[in-house]
């Protein structure tokens, strides 16, 4: 319009439409409504924490602002550079030591000892993301097949469906205790493969784990459209044939949704059981430092809190990059 | 009733045909006495309201239902199992969308012909039903990426390919734009005409039935719905529907089945009733 009449104001004529159309192309557009919008928002929640935060006083201080939590983040990383620097020159040390006495005397038995620092808050998220994971990937091989023989048998999900609803509820805090006591009574090995303290987080996670995936599993597998279903009995297909080419295949999005859920119970049922039974972890460390009480715990918590935050999300996005390279239903909304 | 019966030694045939269904309220009869003898190569239409049973005479055959009285005999066997003699071809093409065109196909060649044919055999058979209903171009495609149309070409050639010796349409080009349907029932004369299928079709375009069929058995409503009447198609082969359009007997017939439906098999329930018994049908297929 603008070209053909190029002596009139082009505002005339957009005037009550959109400014920003002629304005800004809209890739900008768009990457603005992508990227400024969640920062705004960050700078927002920052804002508000801040401001917070220097009104409630503790009686370890005030409560840590996003100032005083980033000054604590860096000192954690220090930390965990400093004992691995330390770690580092233990070994060598020990090497030095054992090489010269070897070469003092050739039948000299070189003993190795491990280095026995305290964990760092790097070293917690680690030995949390194996504990999830592990009892993540244990629930969902148990939770899948069964999920889907539910499903496939209408009986089968009358009979387990009070069960699976009884337990779904059922808080990590409850079955600590019991797992804990199982464990120390059945889990006893001179040479242990596993810590104790690992395998009653990795149990404590899997029960908890289990019931969203089996539940969307039978739920998906139950609603197969029934033409499919028609054309399987038409084809007089086996029942392997049938459960892994047509079953799965439909009952696969899901199952996925169900696995996502289960990862993210998973993720805070795991906190809650390090914290509680004082297993190694990201939640051990929360604890620690509270009991700890210094001047820095609560920042050092609050780093914690965030970090937890961020890995459950992370966690989830690798499980919806799954779903999508799983899935063969490209036009679903996934988020 | 079976006068017009093209042969004396039908392929299929149906004796007495009746189903119940429970329901809360007591059984409720959907089909009664139907009778029908269908030559080997014969072509079928099946027409009535909504309603009527005509899926359910279909679904028996296919062995999908259980007729509570008689039953279907197809080459001195009992029909009591769905199985791939008697291919159906959905009307909602029921390809599984996970599954390319090829892919489908391939399922349905390697159940039937697990033992019978070789890899390459069952390569070259399953091109050749795609070509056949001319999807060849598109036979990496996955569902979602192919029209409504070329879904149902892909139907058609999965039940061809398990060379049925009834071919079951269960309303194929139902839910396609006059054009693409106009397509294939080109496609399907023509195929017919090549490999020479006994065929069972369900439909509710009266053209369509005309056009394609031998024998175009009417039914009555339901409940307790049978057939009423069967007229014979006696239209020279291959047809034309453009010179078809001007032919006198064709119009006649045209005229006869619209009469049975709009006269004779009349629906007088009100528009949300029969809605509504539209549904309690599908229902009852499903």
């Amino acid at each position: 319009m603008t070209s053909k009449i190029p002596s009139l104001p082009t505002r005339l004529f957009t005037w009550g439409g959109s400014m920003t159309d002629e304005v800004m192309p809209i890739w900008m557009q768009e990457l603005i409504k992508a990227i400024m919008l969640p920062v705004i928002g960050i700078m927002f929640f920052l804002l508000i924490w801040g401001t917070v935060a220097q009104n409630i006083d503790t009686s370890l201080g005030k409560f840590p602002g996003p100032v005083q939590a980033l000054e604590q983040f860096q000192s954690l990383i220090t930390e965990h550079n400093d004992e691995r620097a330390k770690e580092a020159g233990f070994y060598q040390r020990q090497d030095e030591r054992n090489s010269a006495r070897l070469a003092e005397d050739p039948s000299y038995q070189i003993k190795i000892r491990n280095y026995t620092g305290k964990p760092t808050f790097i070293d917690q998220i680690g030995t949390s993301l194996i504990t999830v994971l592990t009892g993540f990937i244990l629930a969902s091989i148990i939770a899948v097949p069964l999920g889907i023989m539910i499903g496939l048998s209408k009986n089968l999900y009358a009979a387990a469906n009070p069960i699976i609803q009884l337990f779904k509820p059922v808080s990590p805090l409850a079955w600590l205790p019991l797992v804990t006591m199982v464990v120390s009574a059945v889990y006893t090995s001179d040479d242990p493969l596993f810590a104790k303290s690992f395998i009653t987080s990795v149990i404590t996670v899997l029960v908890c784990s289990l019931w969203p995936t089996v539940i969307n599993t039978a739920v998906g597998t139950a609603s197969i459209s029934q033409d499919l279903l028609n054309v399987s009995k038409v084809l007089r297909l086996k029942p392997m044939t049938h459960i892994f080419k047509v079953v799965i295949p439909s009952s696969i999005p899901m199952v996925f949704t169900g696995l996502r859920l289960s990862l993210g119970i998973a993720w805070m049922v795991l906190i809650a059981a390090e914290m509680l039974a004082q297993n190694p972890g990201l939640g051990k460390f929360v604890w620690d430092e509270f009991q700890n009480g210094s001047s820095n715990s609560l920042g050092r918590i609050m780093v914690a809190v965030l970090v937890i935050g961020l890995i459950g999300f992370l966690l989830d996005r690798i499980m919806l990059m799954l779903q999508r390279m799983f899935s063969w239903d490209k036009q679903a909304v996934l988020r | 009733m079976n006068t017009t019966n093209k042969s004396i030694n039908p392929i299929l045939e149906l004796t007495g045909v009746g189903i119940e269904f429970p329901t809360p309220k007591g059984p409720f009869k959907a089909l009664t006495d139907v009778n029908l003898k269908i030559a080997k190569g014969e072509m079928i239409s099946l027409i009535g309201h909504s309603g009527c049973g005509k899926s359910t005479v279909l679904n028996i055959v296919a062995g999908l239902l259980q007729a509570t009285e008689g039953g279907a005999v197809l080459e001195g066997k009992e029909v009591n199992e769905p199985g791939p003699e008697r291919a159906v071809v959905f009307q909602n093409h029921s390809l599984l969308p996970w599954l390319t065109a090829y892919e489908n196909v391939e399922l349905a060649v390697k159940t039937v012909f697990d033992k019978s044919k070789s890899k390459a055999e069952m390569k070259e058979w399953i091109e050749h039903n795609l070509n056949l209903v001319h999807m060849g171009h598109a036979m990496h495609k996955r569902p979602d990426e192919i029209s409504g149309g070329m879904k149902q070409r892909v139907g058609i050639a999965r039940a061809l390919a398990m060379e049925p010796k009834i071919l079951l349409m269960d309303e194929p080009f139902g839910a396609l734009d006059a054009l693409t349907r106009a397509h294939l029932q080109d496609s399907v004369m023509e195929i017919q005409k090549e490999l020479g299928n006994t065929i069972i079709m369900i439909t509710h375009d009266v053209d369509e039935a005309v056009l394609l069929s031998d024998r175009i058995v009417m039914m009555t409503n339901g409940p307790s719905a049978t057939i009423g009447e069967i007229l014979k198609i006696d239209l020279e082969r291959p047809r034309n529907r453009i010179e078809l359009a001007d032919d006198p007997k064709y119009n006649q017939y045209r005229q006869q089945v619209l009469s049975f439906l709009y006269e004779k098999q009349r629906k007088v329930e009100p528009l949300t009733k029969s809605m509504s018994s539209n549904n309690s049908e599908q229902k009852k297929i499903a």
